[in-house]
């Protein structure tokens, strides 16, 4: 009864100064949202990023020259196609291999040219990652073996070269060399900044003799479940350096990319909702300076509450109850702002948002943490008030 | 025969300002026994408003023995205090103290929510004391709608409405005209007269003052007469 009293007279406080607590929530609105939002962009981006890792294909392991570690350069090359012969050996199967050498070369059809990446590639390509073929088909064991001068396009060399028209038939040159489109993939679209679709698939020998060099830039193995990854990852490696003493060599599979991202993007996650958190501390701080000037200018009605029986924890309940309603109100109007602005955020840019039931939780739980928090002095204040002092008030 | 309303025994009352210590009363002894009609009465700075917030509770002596309600106020903390004020004493002040942008009965009603009393028994209780002081016709009217006399009608009403011993009238009558204040006197007087409860006023008007039982006189913290 005494609370519900308390809540009345909260609300009923709320109401006097609308506009005072509306300015007093904006803080808390600001900041609430601003979390919201940052940690839907967060959530968002790693959600994409962990989708276009897993994309790529399962029980991937890529072999690379060097140690793959953030900020060191890369290392050049010592594999050659010898070398992916001899892991082909140990895998036991060469549809579970793919190899790649690439460079950046301009492609021209007529009048219309593109800079994209050439990958050199083999046959195998599209059933160790998983991509798929709009139209035309995908380059055949023949063409590796025979060095044939033919072409995948990606979605967006295609459209750059061909418009609308089909390109499967077409001639086109890279690097002034003429080759033959022979299929075009489906659309991947863009993964952190990058255009995926921007690349031309040919055999590997064929980009070999346009590059002028014999070398390989990656091996990538399909283990055959997720048990082996490791032990064929270290038998690779193994082999890899008794071929070429001297050299290191890496193998890493999709769940030590997840793991890297996702921490580094946890870490992006966190940082940003702290930023957003030090506005709702700021928020907080705005709620309890008006409670200080709440609790003043009420100081006559306090004393007369006191005067006719309230204890000072009933005092204090109310004025700490109308710190909570003036967070928890606008913790409520923030999630909102926050879930609005994500979804627009979502629809309208190409940031991804994905909004959580933590972050919300967490969003809303904080708000109503700092009216506490921020509401305890001013409502402890009022409490102690001496009746005798608040009556004479004026 | 009930006990004592109130009993003061060598009361006093000192503040500590900027490390002086200046005694406010210095040894009052008086008792208000139940029914009673006091008046105390003095010139500002006698200590009567001293002397009324201790009786009513608000405060406590520094020394001597304070009785409300057969209680003694020693060693009572804020929250009993704040228990004791509601159980026994109802307090009318010169300014009324009403809750602005409340309504009377919800203004009446305010003592009984910090009893615990359920909304609805509330309401009626504050319904019947308002009837009982004439506002009947006022229930839902907000302190800017009601007089000056009005308004001080729903503060007496505020102080009956636990039923308590004791009135304590801090100048009843200051803010109000002749003809309220006379209305308002006359009204706690009835009240006195036919509920029983003990009636202490304190005023500087001597006129006020002359139409209760008993006159406490004050001066510089002591009873003079």
């Amino acid at each position: 009864m005494r609370l519900a009293e308390a809540w009345r007279v909260a609300i009923d406080a709320l109401r006097a100064n609308r506009l005072r607590s509306m300015l007093t929530m904006l803080g808390v609105i600001i900041g609430v949202a601003a979390v919201v939002v940052l940690v839907a962009i967060g959530t968002g981006t790693k959600q994409k990023i962990e989708q276009q890792v897993e994309g790529l294909g399962s029980n991937l392991l890529i072999v690379v020259p060097g140690q793959v570690n953030i900020g060191s350069a890369p290392s050049v090359s010592r594999l050659d196609l010898s070398d992916v012969d001899a892991v082909t050996k140990i895998v036991g199967d060469r549809n579970r291999v793919a190899v790649t050498v690439a460079s950046g070369e301009t492609v021209a059809a007529g009048a219309a040219d593109t800079f994209a990446t050439i990958n050199g590639v083999i046959e195998t390509t599209p059933q160790v990652f998983v991509r798929h073929l709009a139209r035309g088909t995908y380059l055949s064991r023949s063409d590796v073996d025979t060095q044939r001068r033919v072409a995948v396009l990606g979605w967006s060399v295609a459209h750059a070269l061909f418009a609308d028209r089909d390109a499967v038939g077409q001639q086109i040159t890279i690097a002034g060399v003429r080759f033959r489109v022979i299929g075009v993939f489906e659309q991947l679209g863009q993964s952190l900044g990058i255009d995926r679709d921007n690349e031309v698939h040919v055999p590997i020998t064929t980009a070999q003799r346009l590059l002028g060099t014999n070398r390989v830039d990656g091996i990538a193995v399909k283990a055959p479940n997720r048990d082996e990854i490791d032990d064929l990852g270290a038998r690779i490696i193994a082999e890899l350096s008794r071929r070429h003493p001297g050299t290191e060599f890496s193998a890493v599979t999709q769940e030590q990319i997840l793991g890297v991202l996702g921490d580094i993007l946890g870490v992006l996650t966190g940082v940003l909702a702290a930023i957003a958190g030090i506005s709702l501390l700021v928020g907080g701080v705005g709620v309890s300076n008006i409670m200080l000037v709440s609790v003043r200018e009420r100081t006559k009605e306090i004393g007369l509450r006191k005067a006719v029986g309230a204890r000072p924890r009933d005092i204090g309940l109310q004025f700490l109850l109308e710190a909570v309603l003036l967070t928890t109100l606008g913790g409520f109007a923030g999630m909102a702002l926050g879930i609005a602005a994500s979804l627009i955020v979502a629809a309208l840019s190409p940031v991804p948002a994905a909004i959580t039931w933590w972050s919300l939780t967490l969003a809303f739980g904080v708000s109503a943490a700092v009216g506490i928090v921020f509401g305890v002095v001013p409502a402890q204040r009022a409490g102690r008030l001496d009746p005798v002092v608040a009556l004479r008030t004026e | 025969m009930s006990p004592a309303a109130l009993v003061a025994e060598d009361v006093t009352r000192e503040y500590a300002l900027d490390g002086v210590t200046v005694p406010a009363l210095r040894g009052v002894s008086f008792t208000v026994e139940a029914g009673d009609y006091v008046a105390i009465i003095g010139p500002s700075g006698s200590g009567k408003s001293t002397l009324m917030h201790l009786l009513g509770g608000l405060d406590r002596p520094t020394s001597g023995r304070l009785l409300i309600g057969g209680r003694d106020v020693a060693g009572l903390g804020p929250q009993e205090l704040a228990r004791l004020r509601n159980e026994t004493i109802g307090f009318v002040f010169q300014s009324f103290h009403l809750l602005a942008r409340t309504s009377a009965v919800e203004n009446v009603a305010l003592p009984l929510v910090y009893r615990g009393t359920r909304a609805a028994e509330r309401r009626r209780r504050a319904r019947a004391v308002l009837e009982r002081v004439g506002l009947g016709h006022r229930l839902d009217h907000r302190p800017n709608q009601l007089s000056g006399g009005e308004q001080q009608r729903v503060a007496i009403a505020r102080a009956l409405v636990t039923d308590p011993q004791v009135l304590l009238a801090d100048e009843p009558t200051g803010n109000l005209d002749t003809r309220n204040g006379q209305a308002v006197l006359a009204l706690l007087e009835a009240l006195n007269r036919e509920q029983g409860v003990a009636l202490v006023i304190v005023t500087h008007d001597n006129e006020v003052a002359a139409r209760a039982a008993r006159r406490i006189v004050m001066r510089d913290g002591e009873i003079v007469s």
